[in-house]
């Protein structure tokens, strides 16, 4: 559709028929058109108004264009303004002619057709344009932008041959795109250089259930993901990452994001910051020039939304026709427009001092809500999953109304807070009739409940047994508890004794780790989702727990999270108590040589390390040694031939040895032989805490067997196998848990029970309390009895053991994660720039 | 010409993405003391001195979690907003204004100097 430039009479011959002050409007777009609708409301005669508009059709509802995509809706349906709504108001729309130029001594606007206006008043509703990345390749064909109607019908037309698409951008934009483009049949990746999708209205833990629900529905998203060229002879090919991946592309969208259209006022001399700078009347540095919508920055805010353009619209209106009203800035809200996915934020959900977080999340039914409350007012909200409740938060913030008296029932929504305003959840639970359904997922009734807790069921897992009420979600744990409380009154012996894993959930270690591999959960931020954590992401207790459960629970697959490693782990050192690290390389069964002494010595002059130390591990440690310098270090001993000691993680730490066979008078067994070989096997392993193992070459024991994790002492006639020893806080001696035969069994049955423990040892839990926790007897009937249930430990230790075998300290000194080495900056404040 | 000016009371110490998301960096002050700088899960940045007020742990290799961070010497749970520790634990560092402009991370040169001082 094309319409206009319409036949005009001369400026002068117009001029002199109609009195009238001259309005002329520059952008047909929402906030142009929003403005005339305003200003004829409420004054339909006063001006003579033109509207200039680049794009050669009426005006339509752009946030509407991702349905329009999407073929959910069509262009006739998004039409706010049609050819007859200018004609009926007199309006003179002149479509597809840009404006120009501006001559604000003439007053004058001219367009690229040479017409010319001349206005009393000029109001500049110019938009935005898309950001385009400067990258190479951006100007290929097949590169599309999404910002208006040609833009949608390149995307509709490149869809026809189905193909691949790059959309870059997974902001609300960039995702809008790209549903639209897989429902149109497309092949879609999402690349977004945030790890969270639209990070800037939600928090990771909405971002994290979105990208779920987006790669459920086929779309393949990529996080962290930094555009480094856009590939192709003569039209777009591909897409190249910073960091080396490439994707085949038929056709690139950019929606990276918009910046204000202000070339036009910075040509005509106006004041512009990021966008067009208004006062709160929309007046721009000329009075009679003002500006609303996306170009416009105000109070130093620019607006990407809709809702802003119509306040300021409505606030240019007033001023335009009757008093004054001053615009101040406006708390916005975001919604996706992607079918079935229910996504609002609104306000400033990052929160501030003093501002508390209320979290609810229901993983049953998808849905995750947080409120950000300060000093007794609701300052931001991100819903995911039920959004119904968001015009009403929405409503409340922009009000700033005191929520503390309904502060308990807000997250439940407005029909409950207003409802229920006052009560205590127990009264809730009590007045609800015997056939509510209490447990969702398992379909308890309340009725149920009641009655098992009535024949003697007086504890909650006595009620999860009998009943299988909160077994599974543990949502409707709290109504449980309620039901126990009024069913038994005081015979009701409280809360559960078994600890859970800490204040962030009510479940307990071996709960977790149960539902991990059952609900194969395999990433942080679902296990809170879907456990119902309590505080956004955890605490420093349970986020190194969880992030070893995982990556026990699934080797290969799970990627290890460096920020919830406790600071040796993540450093691949010790931390000391002045800030500095230690440094212990490996020596297998603590057999060193010339070569590795002479590196180390070199390593304690060149970084000037003030002790050196030789451990109980049989191990030589390199003290004071800063941050910045380990991977130097590092460099160093890997020339050597040495590697990470992992003296600092909750891994296999040492072999210790004695020299054994091989030169004691006394010595059975090759123990030195045999604890290289052990060391090879094991290291690398991550566990639930430290493991140390040791080989003596006979029972004299002059390695302290006897008190490690895993202790072998040789004999004559083969090799005991000792369990469960400590040396530290609570000295433990071993428990025998076998004797065996040949150095092959005595490595598998070390990968055996290296492997349940891994598996079944809570997080921080050594071997000691263990296995007085579990009983000997347990660890024999599953290690030594059964033996294929050995064999199949084995296995899984070895095929973990692929992916931990690999030395962090080489990677560290060839550059990898250096973040954690170097400095961000350095500060001279005393000197001036 | 659509640069944010940014007044040198405020010292530009890179990118907020530098920092990795619940993560943290040093900065070392010249004549003064290092300053931690903080990124939080939701994408807050705040800055205190890079020593625990228990027995001067580096801060910023502490986890971080909410808008707290985890003393990595003793696990002080340091307050990223006001640098206090959390009860039963008693100690507060000091914080230096931070704010954030077009993504890049500016810190108060006065307050800077004042440590120093």
């Amino acid at each position: 559709m094309y319409l206009g430039p319409v036949p005009q009479k001369s400026e002068t011959a117009d001029g002199a028929a109609d009195p009238r002050e001259r309005l002329v409007v520059i952008g047909n777009g929402m906030a142009g058109c929003r403005a005339v609708e305003e200003i004829l409301e409420r004054d339909p005669a006063r001006y003579r108004i033109t509207i200039f508009g680049a794009e050669p059709r009426v005006n339509y509802n752009r946030i509407m264009l991702s349905p329009v995509l999407a073929g959910e809706k069509s262009f006739e349906e998004i039409v706010l303004n049609d050819e007859r709504w200018y004609a009926s108001n007199n309006i003179e729309l002149i479509a597809g002619d840009p404006v120009l130029e501006i001559d604000r001594d003439e007053k004058l606007v001219r367009a690229k057709s040479g017409l010319s206006r001349g206005y009393d008043k000029l109001i500049f509703a110019t938009g935005s344009d898309p950001f385009i990345i400067p990258v190479p390749g951006r100007d290929l064909p097949g590169v599309v932008t999404f910002r208006d109607l040609d833009d949608v019908n390149a995307m509709l037309d490149a869809a026809e041959g189905g193909g691949r698409a790059v959309v870059i951008g997974g902001g609300l934009l960039g995702l809008e795109a790209a549903y639209g483009l897989s429902l149109r049949g497309m092949d879609v990746t999402v690349l977004h250089l945030m790890p969270t999708l639209m990070e800037r209205q939600l928090d990771e833990a909405a971002g994290w259930l979105l990208k779920h629900e987006l790669e459920s529905r086929g779309l393949t998203i990529l996080t962290q993901a930094d555009t480094a060229e856009i590939t192709g002879e003569h039209r777009v090919e591909g897409v190249l990452l910073k960091d080396g991946r490439e994707m085949p592309a038929d056709l690139v969208v950019m929606a990276v994001g918009i910046k204000p259209n202000t070339a036009l006022a910075i040509d005509a001399g106006l004041e512009t910051g990021r966008g067009i700078k208004v006062d709160d009347h929309m007046a721009t540095s000329d009075p009679v020039i003002f500006a609303v919508g996306e170009c416009v920055e105000h109070r130093g805010a620019c607006y990407g939304l809709v809702a802003p353009l119509f306040e300021m619209c409505r606030s240019l209106a007033e001023g335009l026709t009757k008093e004054p009203v001053p615009y101040s800035g406006s708390v916005t809200s975001t919604k996706l427009k992607v079918s079935g996915i229910d996504v609002f934020s609104a306000g400033d959900f990052s929160g501030s001092a003093d501002s508390d977080d209320i979290v609810l999340r229901d993983a049953s039914r998808g849905v995750y809500k947080r409120l950000v409350i300060q000093e007794g007012k609701l300052i931001g909200a991100v819903l995911y999953g039920d959004t119904s409740d968001g015009n009403w938060y929405f409503d409340l913030l922009k009000r700033g109304e005191d929520v503390t008296p309904m502060r308990d029932f807000l997250i439940f929504g407005q029909a409950f807070a207003d409802g229920g305003g006052g009560t205590d959840p127990s009264q809730a639970v009590a007045a609800l009739s015997d056939s509510a359904e209490i447990c969702g997922c398992n379909g308890v009734s309340k009725g149920r409940i009641v009655a098992a807790i009535s024949e003697g069921a007086a504890t909650l897992d006595a009620v999860r047994a009998t009943t299988k009420a909160s077994a599974s979600c543990g949502s409707c744990t709290g109504q449980v508890e309620c039901l126990l409380k009024a069913t038994l009154g005081d015979e009701y012996a409280g809360e559960r004794a078994v600890k859970t894993m800490c204040k962030c959930t009510s479940f307990t270690h071996d709960d977790v780790r149960k539902l991990i591999l059952e609900k194969e959960f395999k990433e942080l931020p679902q296990v809170m989702q879907e456990l119902h954590w309590a505080t956004p992401d955890g605490c420093s207790s349970c986020r190194p727990a969880l992030n070893y459960y995982l990556l026990c629970a699934w080797p290969g697959e799970y990627v290890d999270d460096q920020q919830s490693r406790f600071v040796n782990e993540r450093m691949h050192a010790n931390i000391q108590k002045d800030g500095t690290y230690s440094v212990v390389p490996r020596m297998w069964g603590g057999i060193t040589n010339p070569r590795e002494l002479r590196a180390i010595a070199d390593a304690v002059e060149k970084y000037n390390a003030p002790m050196v130390k030789v451990t109980g591990g049989q191990r030589i440690d390199i003290f004071g040694i800063k941050k910045e310098d380990l991977p130097a270090v590092w460099a160093d001993l890997n020339a050597a031939g040495m590697v990470s000691g992992h003296a600092y993680g909750k891994a296999l730490r040492t072999v210790k040895t004695c020299v054994g066979s091989e030169w004691c008078r006394f010595g059975t067994q090759d123990s030195t032989g045999l604890g290289v070989k052990i060391e090879q096997m094991t290291w690398g392993s991550w566990m639930p805490h430290k493991f140390k193992i040791a080989v003596s070459g006979c029972p004299r024991n002059c390695a302290e067997a006897t008190i490690k994790d895993f202790g072998i002492v040789c004999v004559d006639s083969g090799y005991e196998l000792h369990v469960g020893g400590n040396g530290g806080m609570k000295v433990r001696v071993t428990d025998l848990l076998c004797k065996v035969e040949s150095e092959e069994e005595v490595l598998h049955y070390c990968a055996a029970f290296i492997q349940l423990y891994r598996e079944e040892g809570r997080y921080l839990e050594r071997t000691a309390p263990w296995i007085e926790r579990v009983g000997v007897d347990y660890l024999e009937q599953r290690i030594v009895k059964d033996e294929p249930g050995r064999d199949a430990l084995a296995e899984r230790f070895h095929y973990s053991q692929l992916f931990s075998q690999k030395d962090p300290w080489a990677e560290r000194a060839q550059g990898a994660d250096r973040h954690h080495h170097s400095h961000m900056a350095e500060v001279r404040p005393m000197v001036h720039a | 010409m659509n640069m944010t000016f940014i007044p040198p009371e405020w010292l530009d110490l890179g990118l907020v993405s530098d920092i990795p998301l619940r993560g943290a960096r040093s900065v070392p002050v010249a004549g003064g003391e290092e300053i931690a700088v903080f990124r939080t899960g939701d994408d807050r940045v705040y800055a205190l001195l890079n020593r625990c007020p228990h027995k001067g742990g580096p801060l910023s290799q502490g986890i971080v979690h909410g808008d707290k961070v985890a003393c990595p010497l003793h696990d002080w749970k340091i307050s990223l907003v006001t640098g206090e520790a959390a009860a039963p634990d008693k100690g507060c560092v000091p914080t230096i204004p931070v704010k954030v402009v077009a993504g890049r991370i500016f810190i108060f040169r006065a307050a800077v100097i004042r440590q120093a001082a």
